[in-house]
This record gives C-alpha cells, sequence and structure tokens, in this order.
C-alpha cells in the first residue's frame, strides 16, 4: 500500500502485507533509532503530539522517532491550559492544529476519537490510543519484537495473561497475532478471560485459541509471555484482587519451568505484574519492546509523510 | 365478529408486519408524536398474523413515506412491509431493508464515543448483518447492543 497522506487509526485498517511493509522498514530504521547514523528525511516536517491523556512511552517515542528522523516536533501545552479547557471541541483543535503540522499524533481519553480527527484532518491522524479503544503502533511493535526475536511470527506460541477482558489493544494484538499465523493462548481468571466476539474472531481467521486460567498449564510450552495489567479496580473486593494478581504473577520461579528460549513482554507501565529479579534474566523483553516504539513509529512517520531516506 | 376494528383508509401508508411491540417506536422514528398529525392514526398491537404468530400495525392516513424512513423502520423491525394506498387500493408495496451504511438515525450506546459527545458529526454504523439487525459504529467500532434504545 502507498501509505502517503494517509491515517493510522485501528490495525484493522492494515492487511497483513501492509504490516509487513512498516515492520520491514523499521527494521532498517534500528541504526537510526539508535543513534549510530544520522538522517535528515523528514527535514522541516512538523509533527503535532495532541496528547489529552498521560502517556510515557507513546509521547516520547514519537518525539523521538520524529527527531531522528530530522524533522520537528510541536507538543501541546497541557489540556488544562488550552482551549479545550475552555470547551473547544476536538474538532475544532483538529482543524487548527493540521494547519500547524504536517502529521498530528493523538491520544484521547474517548473511544473513536482518532476516527474523527481523521475525518475532519486533511493531514495524516496516527492514533496513539483513544481511550479503551484502539492503539495500533503498539500493536505493530509488540509484532516486530516477536519478529525480531524469533525471525517469523508464524507458529510462535504466545500466552497473553492478566486481564485479557477490557484491553482492546490485547484484543487487536489476539487478532493480529493470529493473522499472521501465531498460536495464541489465553491466560485469565474467569471474569477477565478474552471476550467471545474476540475469541470467534480469532477463529474466524483460522486461529484455535487456548483459554485457560492456568499459568502453569502453558509455561513448559509458550515461546512468549505476553502480561498484561490487572487493575485494581476491577475488583470490588480488595482481597480478591490481591490473590488474583499473586497468581499470576511472573517470577524467577515460574520461569524455572519455561522454555530458555521464552520471552517475557508486557506494554508497561507495570505494578506488580514481573518482579524486578526477571529484569535480569534472559527472559525479560518488555525494555527491548519499549525501544522498538522507536524505529516502528520512524518506519510509520516516514510512510506517511512520504520521506525518502 | 371483525378481527380488525379499524377501518381500511383512502389515502396514507400501512406499515405490516412490525415486530410484536415495537408498534410505538415505529411511530418514534416516522415522527409522530400524536400532536403534530392533520389526520388519524391507526396503531394495532398484538394482532395475530398467519406467518409470524403475532404483529403489530400502524396505519397513517394522508401520508406516503419516503425510502429514508422506510430504512430506519428495518432497524427495529426488519420483515416490516409497507404499504402506499390511494383510493383504497395498495398503490406500492414495498419491504424495508437496510443499507450498508446507517448515519444519523441512532446514536452509539458506548457512552465513551466520541459521536456522544458535543462534537460536530452524525453517529455513523455499519450494518454488519440485516435480521437480527447488526451495527458497528464506525468511530468506536463497538457493536451497538440495543438499536431500538438508541434512536435519535
Amino acid at each position: 500500500m502507498n501509505f502517503k497522506g494517509k491515517d493510522i487509526v485501528s490495525i484493522r485498517d492494515l492487511s497483513r502485507e501492509d504490516i509487513d511493509q512498516v515492520l520491514d522498514l523499521a527494521e532498517r530504521m534500528i541504526p537510526y533509532a539508535k543513534g549510530e547514523i544520522f538522517t535528515k528525511a523528514l527535514d522541516g516536517r512538523i509533527l503535532a503530539n495532541l496528547f489529552f491523556e498521560p502517556s510515557t512511552r507513546t509521547h516520547m517515542s514519537f518525539s523521538t522517532a520524529m527527531s531522528r528522523l530530522g524533522g520537528r516536533t510541536m507538543e501541546m501545552a497541557h489540556p488544562s491550559m488550552m482551549s479545550v479547557a475552555k470547551g473547544e471541541t476536538l474538532t475544532d483543535t483538529i482543524r487548527m492544529v493540521e494547519s500547524y503540522s504536517d502529521v498530528i499524533v493523538l491520544r484521547h481519553p474517548h473511544e473513536g476519537s482518532a476516527r474523527l480527527a481523521a475525518h475532519f484532518s486533511s493531514k495524516p491522524v496516527i492514533n496513539a490510543g483513544d481511550g479503551a479503544g484502539q492503539h495500533p503502533t503498539q500493536t505493530l511493535l509488540d509484532l516486530f519484537t516477536i519478529r525480531r526475536e524469533f525471525k517469523r511470527i508464524e507458529d510462535v506460541k504466545v500466552a497473553l495473561v492478566g486481564d485479557l477482558k477490557y484491553g482492546r489493544t490485547v484484543h487487536s494484538l489476539a487478532e493480529a497475532l493470529t493473522m499472521f499465523g501465531a498460536e495464541v493462548t489465553f491466560v485469565a481468571p474467569a471474569n477477565l478471560q478474552m471476550p467471545r466476539e474476540t475469541v470467534r474472531q480469532v477463529e474466524k481467521l483460522g486461529g484455535k485459541p487456548k483459554l485457560t486460567s492456568k499459568l502453569e498449564e502453558v509455561i513448559k510450552e509458550v515461546d512468549v509471555l505476553y502480561v498484561t495489567r490487572i487493575q485494581k479496580e476491577r475488583f470490588p473486593d480488595p482481597a480478591e484482587y490481591q490473590k488474583i494478581a499473586g497468581v499470576y504473577r511472573i517470577d524467577n520461579d515460574l520461569l524455572r519451568e519455561a522454555k530458555r528460549d521464552l520471552i517475557v513482554m508486557h506494554p508497561l507501565p507495570r505494578v506488580d505484574e514481573i518482579a524486578p529479579e526477571v529484569d535480569g534474566t534472559e527472559h525479560a523483553r518488555y525494555f527491548v519492546q519499549a525501544f522498538n516504539g522507536v524505529p516502528v513509529r520512524m518506519a510509520l512517520l516516514l510512510l506517511v509523510l512520504g520521506g525518502e531516506l | 365478529m371483525k378481527e380488525f376494528k379499524v377501518v381500511p383508509i383512502r389515502n396514507g401508508t400501512v406499515i405490516d408486519h412490525i415486530e410484536c411491540g415495537m408498534a410505538l417506536k415505529v411511530l418514534r422514528i416516522i415522527g409522530v408524536s400524536g400532536t403534530n398529525v392533520q389526520s388519524p392514526v391507526s396503531v394495532l398491537m398484538h394482532v395475530p398474523s398467519s406467518k409470524t404468530g403475532f404483529k403489530d400495525v400502524v396505519k397513517v392516513e394522508d401520508r406516503e413515506l419516503d425510502t429514508k424512513e422506510v430504512d430506519k423502520i428495518a432497524l427495529i423491525s426488519p420483515r416490516a412491509t409497507i404499504n402506499i394506498i390511494r383510493d383504497f387500493n395498495v398503490a406500492e408495496k414495498m419491504k424495508v431493508s437496510l443499507p450498508d451504511v446507517v448515519k444519523g438515525i441512532v446514536r452509539c450506546g458506548n457512552p465513551s464515543c466520541i459521536t456522544n459527545l458535543r462534537e460536530p458529526v452524525e453517529p455513523e454504523f455499519t450494518v454488519e448483518s440485516r435480521n437480527p439487525p447488526v451495527l458497528r459504529c464506525i468511530y468506536c467500532d463497538r457493536i451497538l447492543e440495543d438499536i431500538a434504545e438508541h434512536l435519535q
């Protein structure tokens, strides 16, 4: 696909070939992302970073990606300092910002906001998370991390662990992994298990997902443990939360059972899901995964802005 | 004993085979409130039907429904039929049918959807299946659970 001028709102808008195109280019971006070599491919271009919600990795990695490509980033002041606080609609903000920039990166608390922004903006809009909705660049960097590690995604056995019910990014990831032929297992307590709609969608894509609540049942056979945060507020009873959170905590004891080349991923921030003792093991990949956000976002920015290396 | 206690109409529209219990929502869809019409409107509920067991029927005198209104009815009653009556005869008979995209008729059921905020945009849905109707919001990507409840 010719990405120039295109919006990146949902991973579902991209075919397998489109995703491969992004990941192939991201591969070439790595030495630039590490600052080993330099480029001015997006010299003179401006990225508007519109973050209506707090974010650490996504926000910083978009800024880094744009800077590494020789472009500039325009930061929004805190939303409380802007017209938004005076009741300005997102539509009006977008109409204004598109005239100041070449590409808009949007994080917003409301679902569908990126699609709305894309509807009104003539400049490409990249969704950096819309509430509990889509977060396509996270999915891309997750796929990229697995592909780099195993040199393929097909047949890689991935266990998605934790709160699989509420986070839509984990639903998109399950679908995307299946599209690439990975074997997915959903490990979650019954009240946080993957919604039926997503399970059906995975099956429609040819997957045969396994659902279980027992991590120890799958730990010996999987290649990737993709851990997500279990949020306290999902449990009316704090004692129940403590119990569940303890069961799904990844530590060295659990990993002793794992394959030698198993990798542990996490979109971060983590709270208690992964013990700090895991950080120093050969299984930990979550910080590499966070770094991978830079080359992936560089690839996307280069593609939607039509830049040349 | 007469089966129907409503006389045939001279001119207007008969909406037949409405799903049981949906007649009042059909009235809402076609914008009939009871005070904004000049001619009689008859509502029949839970009428025996050879096809579906029971049905609702709405007769609106001196008014012919247009396609957009008919499409809206398909959202809550996909098997409904529309008869346009002229001079006591059925001049036109049509089935309701949903378009591929539904715009501006229902609002999204997801309270966090951006279309439920003060944005200048009409809610829009892709039709994923027709009977029963399944709508997916093009903005937040959620399936609309109860269509009748979310009619605008």
